[in-house]
This record gives structure tokens, C-alpha cells and sequence, in this order.
């Protein structure tokens, strides 16, 4: 029993020290990204760029995929609910809301953590067995401008894109099934788009998903400097990393729209 | 000749086990100091602790004049650049190729041209021994070029300090003693001091100036080869003659350690 609640006490408190490292490499990586040129220590923006064609345009293949593919489902489905009532015209409406608020958004940020949250809790673990963190600051190279920040704004900035883009490619994945099923015409389908999104909708996706990229790298930071003990830490860790990043996009996301929509 | 690393009564911890008691070291400028010991004698975390990558429970280290647990990051960071480190593993990047390895610190620290860099880097690694080598990736060298690559890494800002941790472990005997040669003809050439950490007795004797034998925490001698080859010291002496320690055994605690709890009669029977 004593065991039981000291091991629960132990997790409890190593739990609350990981959100409180996450949330100082959160506010140095943004002291870096803004003061870092004054105090002559800039985030690199070359490294920056690395990142973002990583992150971002390295994703476009598989995010077009699971995108078209996800678009497509929610036609499939909204069409076959809609047909109890006899009301499958209405399904644009349905179809336009959900992806922009909640689809696109989600599968975005699920891809985003599972290839690059767990590729940066790999590099990171990886570089701090090989006592390349050690080196780094020894060099009198900060780790978290050099590692850290450059990761942050490379994923505030793409997974938002990404977003965007899902969204698109969703609602094209959707618009060509319902014009196949219902026989409507792409232009209709179109105009009914127009008429029933609100930029309010598509922001809240965007909104949201900047949110999931600060996440994604801070988890991923997080569990990548928490590595110990050699390949097998890292794997475990990496794994970790995935798990938590999706799991907090998810509650973040429940709790965001919770609140947005009051 | 002044100190240029002090340690003032230097302790350290990890949770309740004290693995440095009150350590005292100084290295003089141009002096190569040898801190020895076996596995597990505190010899890495003193080396951390000098690096500022851990800070001490209590006692001070000072670098060039300067508490490096007390001074500003900014004032840090300008240490650092007097600084020079190889680690044990080589601690390359591995996602850069040699040459940007060893242009990394001029990169961030220094305000020169590309073509000037690159010159200075194939000068560092010329003094290694790895002249044409900046393209290869650091998956691609052998043990001992990613030593002297992480030299040549350790030398390109020329600092005033350079620090070694364990340069020839796991070399081949003809390696380990050109790394040797490459530490002395460094020193002379430039009169930067070094602190070298090593459990390899025959690279200690042949490039130390001074030697500290560290042991569960404390420096046990600290001296001249010549001073502690003469140590009376049996620690020491077992040290250098590669004896074993003869562990002093109790019979219960040692059936205990063995059966991992209290020893009861039928354990024994």
C-alpha cells in the first residue's frame, strides 16, 4: 500500500517537473527567437528552413493522401446519415464544418507528432547520449536556441500551413464524391462551400493547430532530453513522445473547442 | 606562473551519495595536468564540474580568474570561447560532415568569411592528421579519427584551456601514442593548458607534467610523475603496479549481497 502510494507521489512529481521544463524551454525558446540577434546569439534561420522542409514539405505527400482520404470518408458517412431523413443535399454543410473545424486540423497534427515529434525526441535523445548536448554548450552554443527554437517556429509556422492545405484537399476528396453520388456539379458543390464557410471556421481550425505544433515540439523536446540509458531509452522515449503529443492534441483540442464555441 | 583553473574545496552529489569530497586542484598556464583514477573514482564528474556542465553542492571552480557558477551567462559563454573540449566519444554531430564539425564554434563565435574558415578548419585538421578528411561524414572515420577529429574540433577557436576526457581509451598502442605526441607538440606550440583525463598509465606518464590520482572522491596524491610514482601511498601503488585491491569481506554480508536479503539459516544450509 505504502509502495503503491509512493509510487504514485513519485510519478505525480516527475509528471509536474516535465510541464514545468516544458514550460521554461517554451518561454527561452521564444526569449531566444526574439532577443537572441540583440544578445548577438540569433536562431539561425537556415536552421529554421531545415526544419520547415522537414516538417512541412516533406509531409505533403501523406497529408494529400490521408487528407483526400479522410474528405472522402465524411461524404461517405454524412451522406448515409443524411439519407434516414432524406436529406443528403443538406450534407455540404456538414461536410464543410466538420473538416475545417476538427478533421483537418486533427490528422495534421497526428501525422505532424508521429513523423516529426518522434524524429526530434529521436535526434535529441540520440545527441544527448552521444554527449552532443555537452558539446554544444561547452562550445558555448546554447541548445535550446540552437535545437530547441528553430524546431518551435519551423512548427508554429508549417503545421498551420498544413492545415490549410489539408483543408483543401479534404474538401476536394469530399466535393468529388458527393458530385459522383449525388450528381451534383463540382461548381455547385463549390458555391454551396462559399455560402456556408465563414473565415471564423477555417481560423478555428488554424488557431488550433498552432496550438498542436507547440505541443508536438515540446513534447518531443521533452522526452528527447529525458532519454537515459542508451538506444533502448531512445526508443522508448520516442515511442513516449509520440503517445503524449497525440494525446494532448486530442484533450487540447476538446477543451479549445469547448471553450470557442460557448 | 599564475593558476589558471582553480578548485576550492569542491563537493558534489548525486542525491545523498557524495561523489567528490572537498577537492583542491590547480593547473598552472602551460601545464599539462593528468587526472587519473579508476572507474567509478569521480574523475568524469570532476571534469563536469570543471566544464560548468554541473554545479557543484559547494566549493568553487574558478577558470582564468573567473567563478564559472556565479559569473553572468553572457560573461559564460565569452569563457567558453578560451575553451576547448574533445569529449570521450568524439561528440561529432552527426548530421554534419567533419569539416562543418570543426567550423561549428567559428561559425557562432566568429565574424569571418566563409573561405577564411574553411582555411583555418583544413589547418586544424592538418595539425591532426586528418588533412582531406572535411567531407567524410562521422559515421564514415575510425575510432581514432574521430578523436582527432573532435581535437581538431576542440583546437580551431585556439583556447587558452584545453580539456580531454579519456583522448587514447580504446586505441591501438601506435594510435594512442601519436595522440600523445600531437598533445605535447600542441602544448608547445601554443601554451595553452591542458587538462587530460585518463586511466591509460603509460599516455599519463609520458605527457603529464603534473599528475592527480583520484580515488572514491578524493585526490589521493598530486604531483610530479616522479613524485607519484614515489607515493607511499598503497592505493596509489596498486594503482600503477595494476594490482587488485584485495576486498575486505565480511562472509554474512557478502551471503546477503548474494541471496539480495536478510540471511536466514536454511539460505546458509
Amino acid at each position: 500500500m505504502r509502495n503503491a502510494a509512493e509510487t504514485i507521489g513519485r510519478n505525480t512529481l516527475a509528471g509536474i517537473a516535465e510541464l514545468g521544463l516544458a514550460a521554461v524551454l517554451l518561454l527561452e525558446s521564444l526569449g531566444w527567437i526574439f532577443t537572441g540577434a540583440r544578445r548577438r546569439q540569433p536562431v539561425r534561420f537556415s536552421a529554421v528552413l531545415a526544419q520547415c522542409m522537414d516538417i512541412g514539405l516533406r509531409a505533403l505527400p501523406i497529408v494529400t493522401v490521408l487528407s483526400f482520404a479522410i474528405g472522402a470518408m465524411v461524404a461517405i458517412q454524412g451522406i448515409h446519415t443524411l439519407s434516414i431523413f432524406g436529406a443528403e443535399s443538406q450534407v455540404t454543410l456538414g461536410i464543410a464544418l466538420s473538416i475545417t473545424r476538427e478533421f483537418a486540423p486533427l490528422i495534421t497534427g497526428i501525422l505532424v507528432a508521429g513523423r516529426s515529434g518522434s524524429a526530434l525526441a529521436a535526434r535529441l535523445g540520440t545527441m544527448k547520449i552521444n554527449e552532443e548536448i555537452s558539446a554544444l554548450t561547452v562550445i558555448g552554443i546554447n541548445p535550446v536556441r540552437y535545437l530547441v527554437a528553430p524546431s518551435l517556429l519551423a512548427m508554429v509556422l508549417m503545421v498551420p500551413l498544413l492545415t490549410w492545405y489539408s483543408d483543401m484537399v479534404a474538401l476536394l476528396g469530399a466535393g468529388i464524391y458527393v458530385s459522383l453520388d449525388l450528381g451534383m456539379s463540382f461548381t455547385a458543390y463549390l458555391g454551396e462551400l462559399r455560402l456556408y464557410l465563414d473565415n471564423h471556421d477555417i481560423l478555428h481550425g488554424i488557431g488550433k493547430s498552432v496550438l498542436f505544433g507547440m505541443l508536438i515540439t515540446l513534447v518531443g523536446v521533452v522526452n528527447g532530453l529525458g532519454v537515459t540509458g542508451g538506444a533502448e531509452g531512445v526508443g522508448r522515449m520516442t515511442t513516449r513522445s509520440v503517445v503524449h503529443a497525440i494525446s494532448a492534441i486530442v484533450i487540447t483540442d476538446m477543451v479549445f473547442t469547448f471553450l470557442m464555441t460557448r | 606562473m599564475s593558476a589558471v583553473i582553480e578548485v576550492q574545496n569542491l563537493v558534489a552529489r548525486y542525491g545523498e551519495h557524495t561523489v567528490l569530497k572537498c577537492i583542491d586542484l590547480q593547473v598552472q598556464a602551460g601545464e599539462i595536468m593528468v587526472i587519473m583514477g579508476g572507474s567509478g573514482s569521480g574523475k568524469s564528474t570532476l571534469l563536469r564540474h570543471l566544464l560548468g556542465l554541473q554545479t557543484p553542492h559547494s566549493g568553487h571552480v574558478r577558470l582564468l580568474g573567473e567563478d564559472i557558477n556565479a559569473i553572468p551567462a553572457q560573461r559564460l559563454v565569452e569563457l567558453r570561447r578560451k575553451m576547448g573540449v574533445a569529449f570521450q566519444g568524439g561528440a561529432l554531430f552527426s548530421s554534419m560532415s567533419v569539416g562543418e564539425n570543426v567550423m561549428l564554434p567559428l561559425r557562432e563565435h566568429a565574424r569571418l568569411d566563409e573561405s577564411t574558415m574553411q582555411i583555418m578548419m583544413r589547418l586544424k585538421l592538418d595539425i591532426v592528421n586528418l588533412a582531406g578528411c572535411e567531407n567524410l561524414m562521422p559515421a564514415q572515420l575510425s575510432g581514432g579519427m574521430i578523436k582527432r577529429a573532435a581535437m581538431a574540433r576542440a583546437i580551431i577557436m585556439d583556447p587558452r584551456l584545453l580539456f580531454l576526457d579519456e583522448p587514447s581509451a580504446g586505441l591501438d598502442p601506435v594510435v594512442a601514442a601519436s595522440l600523445d605526441e600531437l598533445i605535447l607538440k600542441l602544448r608547445d606550440a601554443t601554451g595553452m593548458s591542458l587538462v587530460v583525463v585518463t586511466h591509460e598509465l603509460e599516455s599519463a606518464f609520458k605527457i603529464a607534467d603534473r599528475i592527480a590520482v583520484l580515488d572514491h572522491g578524493d585526490i589521493l596524491v598530486c604531483g610530479s610523475v616522479a613524485e607519484v610514482r614515489a607515493s607511499p601511498s598503497e592505493r596509489v601503488q596498486a594503482l600503477l603496479n595494476r594490482r587488485i585491491q584485495p576486498l575486505e569481506l565480511n562472509p554474512e554480508e557478502y551471503l546477503k549481497r548474494l541471496t539480495g536479503g536478510p540471511v536466514s539459516g536454511g539460505a546458509i544450509a
